[in-house]
Parts: C-alpha cells; sequence; structure tokens
C-alpha cells in the first residue's frame, strides 16, 4: 500500500452535454479525465479494485449543477496550480472545474457532510408573478405537506428550508429553494413544484451549491 | 440548417437514455462546417450503445477527420421512443456533432455489419426525409453509401444504395472522397460513374441482373440467368479492398459520457483469419491475414490511456492465439501496464493450454467467464466445419481453466450443419455435461457451464454456401433434444429462434428482388430486426407473400455448384474453385491444416496479389497451391 497519500476536492460544474449523464457514469467520467491528465489514482483494496473517488451527492439524470463536489484520492504530492494545468486541458465539454484544495486525508465522508442542497428550477408557467407568489406563501405556511414516494408518505414541509420565487412572467417562472440533504431526509425540487401544483409542466432544475454541515470539524489543509 | 435545441430539449427528457442523443462526447470532432467543403455522416443503423463499440466506424470516422477539406460526424439509429418523438416534433435525422439534418451532408455512409440492421438504414433514411431508392435520389441528395460485413452480398439493399465500398474501408474511402470532389457539381450520373472507377465500390446500378424463367433453358427457375455491368467502368466482379499494410490502430477514441455495451477502447491486433473453418464468412471475405506489429500495439495501449482514460481496452482479433507473437504481447503489457490497473480483455482464444495460460496472464487474478466455441462435438462434423479440437482436448482445457479459477465456461455450438444425425446433436449435451462434471470436481456447485447453441445459416463467400438452412421442425426437435439433456445444475442453454434463422438466412443468399421485400417489410413495420422485443416476423412473411418471393427458395434451397450466385457480383479474392473443393472435403470430413502453416491455394495471393506486401502471413505457396489456383 502507497504511503503517500492526498485528498484533494473539486467543486465543479456539470452542464451542457452532460446534462443527461447519470451520477455513475459521472463518477467514471471523472475517472477517466484524471488518467487522461496523468493523475496518479489511488485504488482501493481488495478482490476488485477501483479509484478512490468520492461524489457528494447524486445529481439526478437532466440536473445540471454549478458546484458540486468531488473527493479525489491521488497517489501522488501535487500543487493544486499543477493539477489544475493538467485537468483543466482534459476535461470533455460540460464539466468544468471551479476549485480545486487539498483536504484533510482522514476527513470523513464528503456524503455524509452534506446537509442542504440549493436548487434552481425554471418552470414553463404561465401564471403571474402574484400569482405563483400566492403559491408559495401557501407552502410556506402550510405546518405540514403530505406527500408520497415510491409508496411511501412523508411530511415534506420539514425538508423546505427556504423557498423564493425568484421571477415569474412572460412564460417561465424561476423559483430558488434549499431543500434538506441528509441521509433518510433529503427534498426533492420536483416534489416542490408538485406540492406547489406545478409538478406538471415542464422545469429545469439546476444545483446551485450543495451546503456543507457546521457539525463538520474537517480543517482543510493550508496550500502546499 | 440545425434543427432547434428548444424543441430537442422537451423531448429528451421523454426517452429514455437520453444521453445518447446529445453528442459533445470527449474526442468527437465538430469541424467548422462552413468551412469545410465536404461534409460526411457516419451512420451506424443500430442505437448508439451498440454503434460506440463498432472499430469500423472509428477508423472511419479518425480517417476522413484526418483529411483537412472533409468533416466526418456520426448519426445512430435512435430508439424507437425517440423515433417516434422526433417524428411527431417534425425533427429530422441529425448528426450528434453538430445537429444537422442528414439531407444536409455530401455524403452519408452506413455501417452493414449483418443483414438484421437492413430495416434500420429504411428506417433511417426516411426520419433523414430521403428518398429510400436510390433511383429516385439525384445530385440535390447526398450519396448514400454502405460499407461492413454485409456488402459481401449488397444485393438485397442494392435498390437503396449508390455505392458499396467492400472490403477494407481505409484508403478506399479516401478515394471515394476524391471521385465525389472531383464531380460534385455535376449530375448524378456522372458522380457515380467516378464511383465506380475507385477500385473496391460496386454501384449496383450498373449491373443488369436477369433471372430465369421457365422457358430459360438453363438454371433452375428464379435463379439468376446473368449479372452485366451496363457501363465500361463497371467492375465485374468487384474485387475487394485489401489494406496492408494495416495503418496504426486509431488511438483519439470517442470516449462516451454515457454508458454503453462493451464501455472500452478496442484494438486490433490482426484482420483476417487462417484457420479456414467452412461456416465462418469472417474468415474468408477478411483474408488475408496481416498483424499488427507488437510494438505497435503497445504504442497503441499507451496512447490511447493517456488520449482517452480508458483502463479498459479489449484486443481484437478472429483468433487471438493465432497472433504469433501472443505470448511476448501479453508479456510486454503486463511488464509495461503492470501497475496501471488497466483491464485487457483477449477474447476468441483457441481451446488449448497455452491459451488458457495467456488468458490467465491477462486476467492478472481477474476471473469472469472463459469461452470457447467448440461449435461440434463429434469428430464426424469436426470434419465438416474443418475446426478439429478432439473431445478429450475440450475436456482437457476445460480442466485446466477451472483449476486455474475461473468458475464459469461459455460453449458455443452449431447445429443444423450438412450431414448432422442426431447422435451429432446428443453429443454436444454429453460434451457440456462432461464439462460441468470437470467443473464440478473442482468447484461443487459454483461450477457454471453456459451452452449457446446457434443455428447454422449458410453464408455467401464460404464453403458451405450452396448448402441449405434446415428445416424449422428438425432445428426445434434437436433443440427440445438438447433442452432435455440439459436442464440439470449448472447447466444454462440459450438457443436461436429457427424463424429468425430462416429470415437472416434468406438475406444472406438473397437477389435484388428481395430489395422490394426489404422496403415492403419495413413499411409494414419491421425494424430493430436483432431485437428480440422488435423483431417483426410477421411483417416480414406478409412482405414476401405480397411481393410473390418465397424465402425458403432462397434459405432452404441447396444450390447447385453451377448456379450463378447473386453476391458473385462482389469478389472477397477466394477462388470459387477453392470453395469447390473445400466443399468436397467438408462432405469427405476432411480437414485441412491452418493455412500458415501450409497454402491451400485459396486464391487470394493471385485475385489480390496486387496489395501483397510482407505483411501477408501467407507461407510460400506449395506446388499443389499454385496449380490450383
Amino acid at each position: 500500500m502507497p504511503t503517500d497519500l492526498h485528498r484533494i476536492r473539486i467543486t465543479f460544474a456539470k452542464d451542457g452535454p452532460l446534462q443527461y449523464t447519470s451520477h455513475l457514469d459521472l463518477a467514471r467520467m471523472w475517472e477517466r479525465s484524471l488518467r487522461r491528465g496523468g493523475m496518479g489514482l489511488a485504488y482501493s483494496g481488495g478482490f476488485n479494485p477501483h479509484p478512490r473517488l468520492q461524489l457528494a451527492a447524486a445529481l439526478p439524470l437532466g440536473h445540471t449543477g454549478e458546484a458540486e463536489l468531488l473527493d479525489v484520492w491521488l497517489e501522488q504530492s501535487i500543487r493544486t496550480a499543477d493539477f489544475v494545468r493538467a485537468v483543466v486541458p482534459v476535461l470533455p465539454k460540460g464539466l468544468t472545474m471551479r476549485e480545486v484544495r487539498q483536504v484533510e486525508l482522514k476527513g470523513p465522508a464528503l456524503q455524509t457532510q452534506i446537509v442542504s442542497a440549493e436548487y434552481l428550477a425554471t418552470v414553463e408557467w404561465d401564471e403571474s408573478r402574484e400569482q405563483v407568489e400566492a403559491r408559495v406563501v401557501r407552502v410556506l405556511a402550510a405546518e405540514e405537506l403530505a406527500h408520497e414516494r415510491r409508496g411511501r408518505r412523508y411530511d415534506l414541509r420539514p425538508l423546505i428550508e427556504r423557498l423564493r420565487l425568484e421571477r415569474a412572467g412572460a412564460g417561465k417562472a424561476v423559483l430558488a429553494m434549499q431543500l434538506a440533504a441528509r441521509a433518510g431526509a433529503t427534498g426533492r425540487p420536483e416534489a416542490v413544484l408538485e406540492i406547489l401544483g406545478m409538478g406538471e409542466a415542464f422545469a429545469h432544475y439546476h444545483r446551485r451549491r450543495l451546503v456543507i454541515g457546521a457539525r463538520s470539524t474537517m480543517a482543510d489543509l493550508p496550500e502546499s | 440548417m440545425q434543427i432547434d435545441p428548444n424543441v430537442l430539449e422537451h423531448i429528451l427528457p421523454t426517452v429514455q437514455k437520453p444521453g445518447r442523443y446529445v453528442g459533445g462526447e470527449y474526442n468527437s470532432i465538430v469541424k467548422d462546417w462552413e468551412a469545410t467543403p465536404t461534409r460526411v455522416c457516419l451512420a451506424f443503423p443500430d442505437i448508439y450503445d451498440l454503434g460506440m463499440s463498432n472499430l469500423g466506424l472509428a477508423i472511419l470516422y479518425d480517417v476522413i477527420n484526418g483529411l483537412p477539406d472533409v468533416l466526418a460526424e456520426r448519426t445512430y439509429a435512435p430508439w424507437v421512443d425517440m423515433i417516434a418523438a422526433l417524428r411527431e416534433a417534425r425533427i429530422p435525422l441529425y448528426s450528434l456533432e453538430s445537429k444537422r439534418p442528414l439531407a444536409d451532408f455530401d455524403i452519408v455512409g452506413f455501417s452493414l455489419a449483418y443483414e438484421q440492421l437492413f430495416t434500420n438504414v429504411l428506417e433511417m433514411l426516411d426520419l433523414a426525409g430521403l428518398p429510400l431508392r436510390a433511383s429516385e435520389r439525384d445530385e440535390r441528395h447526398p450519396l448514400i453509401i454502405a460499407g461492413g460485413h454485409a456488402t459481401f452480398n449488397p444485393e438485397p439493399v442494392a435498390d437503396f444504395i449508390d455505392g458499396f465500398v467492400i472490403g477494407d474501408g481505409e484508403e478506399a474511402i479516401v478515394e471515394v472522397m476524391r471521385a465525389y470532389q472531383a464531380t460534385r457539381d455535376e449530375p448524378r450520373e456522372a458522380q457515380l460513374r467516378a464511383l465506380a472507377q475507385v477500385p473496391g465500390v460496386y454501384v449496383p446500378r450498373f449491373y443488369d441482373v436477369q433471372y430465369c424463367t421457365p422457358s430459360t433453358s438453363s438454371g433452375h427457375n428464379g435463379t439468376v440467368a446473368a449479372i452485366e455491368p451496363n457501363v465500361p467502368e463497371a467492375q465485374l466482379p468487384v474485387l475487394k479492398r485489401v489494406v496492408s499494410p494495416l495503418p496504426p490502430p486509431p488511438t483519439r477514441l470517442i470516449v462516451p459520457a454515457v454508458d454503453v455495451s462493451h464501455n472500452r477502447a478496442t484494438i486490433e491486433i490482426q484482420r483476417g483469419c487462417t484457420r479456414g473453418c467452412r461456416f465462418c464468412q469472417a474468415g474468408m471475405v477478411l483474408r488475408p491475414v496481416r498483424e499488427r506489429p507488437v510494438e505497435e500495439v503497445l504504442e497503441a495501449i499507451e496512447a490511447i490511456l493517456r488520449q482517452t482514460g480508458f483502463d479498459e481496452m479489449g484486443l481484437l482479433s478472429l483468433s487471438s492465439s493465432d497472433y504469433s507473437d501472443i505470448g511476448r504481447l501479453v508479456a510486454a503489457i503486463d511488464e509495461r501496464f503492470g501497475d496501471a490497473h488497466l483491464s485487457i480483455s483477449l477474447p476468441a482464444l483457441r481451446a488449448d493450454s497455452f491459451s488458457v495460460g495467456l488468458a490467465e496472464a491477462i486476467a492478472r487474478g481477474r476471473h469472469t467467464g472463459f469461452t470457447f466455441a467448440p461449435e461440434a462435438a463429434t469428430e464426424r462434423m469436426r470434419g465438416v466445419i474443418n475446426k478439429p479440437i478432439s473431445t478429450e482436448q475440450m475436456i482437457d482445457v476445460a480442466r485446466e481453466v477451472f483449476e486455474r479459477g475461473w468458475r464459469t465456461i461459455k460453449l458455443y455450438f452449431m447445429i443444423g450443419l450438412p450431414g448432422e444425425q442426431i447422435e451429432d446433436v446428443r453429443a454436444i449435451a454429453d460434451l457440456a455435461r462432461a464439462v460441468r462434471e470437470v467443473g464440478r470436481k473442482v468447484h461443487g456447485r459454483k461450477a457454471q457451464v453456459n451452452v449457446s447453441v446457434n443455428t447454422f445459416v449458410p453464408k455467401p463467400h464460404t464453403p458451405l454456401q450452396w448448402a441449405k438452412l434446415e428445416p424449422e421442425e428438425s432445428i426445434r426437435e434437436k433443440q427440445a433434444l438438447l433442452g432435455r439433456e440439459l436442464r440439470r445444475q449448472g447447466l444454462k442453454l440459450s438457443t436461436s429462434d429457427p424463424a429468425e434463422s430462416m429470415l437472416e438466412a434468406a438475406l444472406a443468399r438473397g437477389d435484388r428482388r428481395l430489395g422490394a421485400v426489404v422496403q415492403r417489410a419495413w413499411e409494414l413495420g419491421a425494424r430493430f430486426d436483432a431485437w428480440g422485443e422488435q423483431r417483426n416476423l410477421s411483417a416480414w412473411w406478409q412482405a414476401f407473400a405480397e411481393i410473390g418471393l418465397d424465402p425458403s427458395f432462397y434459405a432452404q434451397r441447396e444450390r447447385p455448384p453451377d448456379e450463378i450466385l447473386p453476391w458473385e457480383v462482389v469478389s472477397a479474392g477466394v477462388r470459387k474453385r477453392f470453395l469447390r473443393q473445400e466443399t468436397e472435403r467438408s462432405q469427405r470430413g476432411e480437414t485441412l491444416a491452418d493455412c500458415r502453416e501450409r497454402c491451400h491455394g485459396c486464391g487470394i495471393l493471385t485475385t489480390c496479389g496486387d496489395s501483397w506486401t510482407e505483411d501477408w502471413c501467407c507461407p510460400e505457396p506449395t506446388e499443389h497451391a499454385t496449380r490450383s489456383t
């Protein structure tokens, strides 16, 4: 086992032709991009070794994302500037690196640190600003919002941390929302649209950012 | 004009796996449309998931885009839900790179790997808004060309294709481009004449075919009476192209953004095969064997790793064990890439001990399934097909495979071969059970033997091309017997649908008149004929009936040796006399040595002699061989 392991956290955007690339395919795409960049990927042990890569939260098919998070383990020590220089030219269209930093090797898994996610939903909708605003107010005022997913009933209301109408008119409504994103408590923007009574419309979902929880005690390493 | 992205955006969320219609993949090439004078669309007549692993398409994409004044883009058959969505939204079939309609291109090149893709070609032409028949198209429409294995009998689709490129496409395609560029402002007839002058290109329009009628003195009613060129440029036969030496393989392969079947890089280590199995069309039409040097393969692996990031690669060849330096190649791969976590697969291995060793070296601890294709289980049948792997050898190899850690073996067999008796079929079951028994001793209940039994379909340009497809009831009986004999723990049997084999056999050995049947079948809803759930055999049978042709005339009729065969309009370079001699040896159950050891005079050295280079793996022809050519 190599002794010199490094953990790199990448913030990236996923859009364009990658809108319809699934979570699993995205992981594979990152692997291949890093390999093209000549990065020494660290591999897991065991019977079926695979590169050590962790995406923070699955981005559903069809959604785009602006600040997705990925942790990758490398067997080499590398300055982030060199990493960027090597990898950016070999990224596929639709994958854009926004930030790279080294993080603590022994820190908790990315997935466990995410607590919420911010979305922007752009909906084809003909109502006026006042009308959509009224829907939003109704949802936020509710004490309970019964919803069903895959046969299970649950309360959507506590999963909606923030909800705001950004703008509406000219056939389009844009809603911004922050939803819970923890194990067992994940709000889906589609569910919010449904509960607003707008679920039938054509919509595009864009994840603006993932919120890392305050309970995380992980410190980022200084630039090496 | 590019298709409306807004409309596409609304369609994509409504179809399965929308990522395959989007393009933008790493290594896909989008040249400046306005600045590039000649535009080609490479069309694969099945879905993206299958097309992405097609090496022929990858080679042509690479070659064409390498020309400064030509661009190549790709299109694949949309799945049925997308076809419906495109039709409803009135969006024509478009290329992935620039989202332009096929009709905007100068040339559309279809890759025809097998007969079941014919109706998809029509579907795609129709989706593109192009007239299906070559006779209905002119200089306002793109030139429609086709390449691939199925072009070795181009006749059933001769009505729809302007020109077939027979054999290796790397050099021919450039010549086709040049011929097109020289005549781009001329009428379609002149363009086709220029095309016909490119060696290896078959332009059906320039050949007239006459059929025997009851009043014709020679030949069975309905067979071909004569094939005649009607312009001086038309060669008869059209001889396939042979590229020698093989140019370096493409390495800047397109990396799919969605999962596809065979999601890995492919490197062709050799083209052609010298085993001479009598049923095998690939072995006959891809002669002569040309290998890529070990160093070139290693460099390709290196380049692919750097340029694509694929960590899984497949070394392609019809018979890997026969690659001269296979041992050295495997060792070199291990030495050079051992630490790179590469997973390299080496399919098409022979059933012998050496090959098992190779497989283990390349597997490096991972033991998925191991595949062998004995095809026959008795000495009689092995003599018929010229694949003499003894039962004893098969068992020994199987034992070694199991002992080295593999738990699953897949066996391919063939039934319906000429001269087959019921004992030959029973022997298949016996052999499969014996292999399983060997496995059980090593792995107990975990040993698994998967048996795939296909029905022999006579293919053009092979020694068995005159044989007939066995009747359906007889095949079903044999399949039922195998089903009974193999219904036990650790064994799994899969067979092919005899009705499907009938269609395949009719199209494989069809003539030009089948064009009307292909079109009618498509009109009646046939498409994706290689896909179980989409296959619409009743549309085919209805089409045959309406056109007044009988599929069994093509499929189940044994052809007399002197019959003019429709596919003789093209030549694979192998002499008919050699094929006849092979037929006779087949009937006597006589096997032939691998022709790397001894030349049997198949004719390739003479017919394609102009393309000969030292890279050919033909040995010195024996005196006997020279005499018979």
